[in-house]
């Protein structure tokens, strides 16, 4: 029996010429990341045991993210501890407020991460990378510090399931209708310990920011990662950008997976995610009776340049509904510079919506669009538990960034139609 | 090794922002962390919580974010042990990295009551409700992880290994 993209990684990195589902292995790897919550608890846990090197100072990746710029003393100091312990360690990749995006955003786009990498981040959205052909996965802040210390980690290689694309999405759907879609179907643990192997002749229809939103929200079906081939569209993505030469995995024919799920693309819907749990997804036509007060467009899962284009299409010249706040938050500072020049921030204001510099914030509840008891927020992030975005009795709806930026212009969740 | 105490009971898909909401993630330090420990779920549990006490819950708990500030907090708050139908895979990687006991055993999961007084012995995989008299035996650990638990967590088997 043959093995999946992932395994073949996971084989290649391990030293092996075969791994099989279950097996226990240590595994080199290619990037270590943190983020300024997860770092400080890694960074004690990495001084603790007494370590007083890392593995590789060019193979460690530090982002400021969640709460920068800073929103109190407490998270203040957290970025301190990351910057001190980056430049004691001379870390490479350390990117501080200036030069920082959203992580999942910021790696791919600064060729940080390549095709065939093996990856672990102490952030679960560490998933996304399988978008460029690799192996990338969440995990604690132990296991980056072991990560930092020795360049390895453990892992048990997962079984598969594979998701064989067909068609093309509507013009009014992108990745996000997608990867909720796939969620709704099998639920927030149907990919449980298991890799999300993405293959198929749709594939090719579907952009670098699609395949990097769908991989984003593997974590959400439970999934170890999530994973792309690599094609064209990849290989001219990565060209001139990747600091390291791209290594391709192909599965094997004869590779085995406990499921081919089968998802044609071309009768995707705009989908949306209804609370308290992303597998609770309904066709956004049908949510036309839920009012919002805000609207977040942005994250790690959605707030990268075709994103913004999207919004910026269908906000310019309108204007925000009365009663609603919209908050964009562009992912990267190159993102946010592109938005600028290209007038996209003029009208994002102009339609009265606010933009921020790059920012976790309101996505997990930290600061910049926090919500009060009984309020709704429509957003393009990516979970939607329980006081997420802030009050236990609050409510988030997770959807696409045409269906967020058309319901800012009515108040109501909104389908997009071209 | 083995925890005695009572039960905290608890859905499916306890995520860690429940567990740990992130506006409280502004620090590293566990103690003042554990004081939020379940707020969002259950108010009380801070306040009631005792040492070897014993969290049981459904499928895919621990759902979400990979903070690991969430079984920190759990383990800070002097609970023994964590019994569910299932773990999300991230938290359950950093449950054993730090040393909290984390058993899957859906049966016991399923039975077990809220209040019940539990034992569970860490070597055997086995778990008795004393208030009903039942016994479950859940599976025991790879001899990996059981290495990792045994030397007091991930690092500390590290530099064992030196």
């Amino acid at each position: 029996m043959g093995m999946t993209m992932t395994q073949k990684i996971l084989a290649a990195k391990a030293g092996l010429d075969k791994v099989v589902p279950g097996q226990l292995i240590s595994a080199k790897l290619d990037i270590v990341l943190g983020n300024d919550i997860t770092t400080p608890v890694a960074v004690n846990e990495f001084n603790k045991a007494g370590f007083d090197s890392v593995f590789d100072k060019d193979r460690i990746a530090i982002v400021l993210d969640h709460f920068v710029p800073n929103k109190d003393i407490k998270a203040a100091e957290q970025s301190k501890q990351c910057r001190e312990f980056s430049c004691n360690h001379c870390i490479s990749h350390f990117y501080d407020v200036g030069k920082m995006g959203i992580e999942h955003a910021l790696l791919p786009e600064q060729g940080v991460v390549t095709a065939g990498d093996c990856i672990i981040g102490a952030d679960s959205h560490t998933c996304t990378y399988g978008a460029l052909g690799a192996f990338s996965t969440g995990v604690g802040s132990t296991d980056m510090a072991a990560g930092m210390a020795t360049g390895t980690a453990w892992f048990k290689v997962p079984s598969a399931i594979k998701f064989n694309l067909t068609g093309k999405l509507p013009g009014n759907c992108s990745g996000k209708d997608v990867i909720l879609t796939i969620i709704g179907m099998i639920g927030v643990d149907g990919a449980l310990y298991k890799s999300m192997e993405f293959a198929g002749d749709g594939v090719k229809t579907l952009s670098m920011d699609d395949r990097l939103c769908i991989c984003n929200m593997a974590i959400e079906a439970g999934a170890k990662n999530g994973i792309f081939p690599v094609d064209e569209k990849t290989v001219e993505y990565m060209t001139g950008r990747c600091e390291r030469t791209p290594v391709v995995y192909e599965a094997d024919s004869d590779a085995e997976y406990e499921k081919v799920i089968d998802i044609n693309l071309s009768a995707i819907t705009p989908t949306v995610s209804c609370p308290h749990l992303p597998e609770n997804t309904r066709k956004a036509s049908e949510l036309s009776q839920v009012k919002v007060d805000q609207v977040v467009i942005g994250s790690c899962t959605n707030g990268r340049m075709e994103d913004m284009e999207t919004a910026y299409k269908i906000l310019k010249g309108k204007k925000v509904a009365d009663g609603v706040r919209c908050i964009i938050i562009p992912a990267t500072m190159s993102i946010m510079r592109e938005c600028s020049e290209k007038g996209y921030v003029t009208a994002f204001i102009d339609a009265g919506a606010v933009v921020s510099t790059p920012t976790c914030g309101p996505c997990l509840g930290g600061y910049m669009g926090i919500l009060a008891a009984g309020e709704k927020c429509i957003a393009t992030t990516n979970r939607n538990f329980v006081g997420r975005m802030g009050h236990v009795d609050s409510e988030v709806y997770l959807a696409s960034p045409a269906t967020a930026a058309a319901s800012a212009l009515t108040g109501y969740i909104t389908e997009y139609k071209e | 090794m083995k925890t005695t105490g009572h039960v905290f009971k608890y859905a499916d898909n306890v995520d860690t922002d429940v567990i740990i909401p992130a506006r409280y993630l502004n620090t590293p330090n566990a103690a003042e962390l554990a004081l939020h420990c379940m707020e969002d779920i259950d108010k009380e549990f801070v306040k009631k919580v005792q040492q070897g006490d014993v969290i049981v819950a459904g499928w895919n708990f621990g759902c979400g974010s990979s903070r690991e500030h969430a079984p920190l907090v759990i383990k800070t708050c002097g609970t023994g042990c964590v019994i569910a139908k299932s773990f999300a895979r991230i938290f359950y990687r950093n449950a054993i990295n730090i040393g909290l006991p984390i058993l899957e055993c859906p049966e016991a999961a399923e039975e077990i009551n809220a209040g019940d007084d539990v034992t569970v012995d860490f070597d055997t995989g086995i778990i008795t409700d004393n208030t009903t008299g039942k016994t479950y035996k859940s599976q025991a650990f790879p001899p990996f992880i059981q290495n990792i638990i045994e030397k007091g967590g991930l690092l500390a088997s590290l530099k064992d290994n030196d």
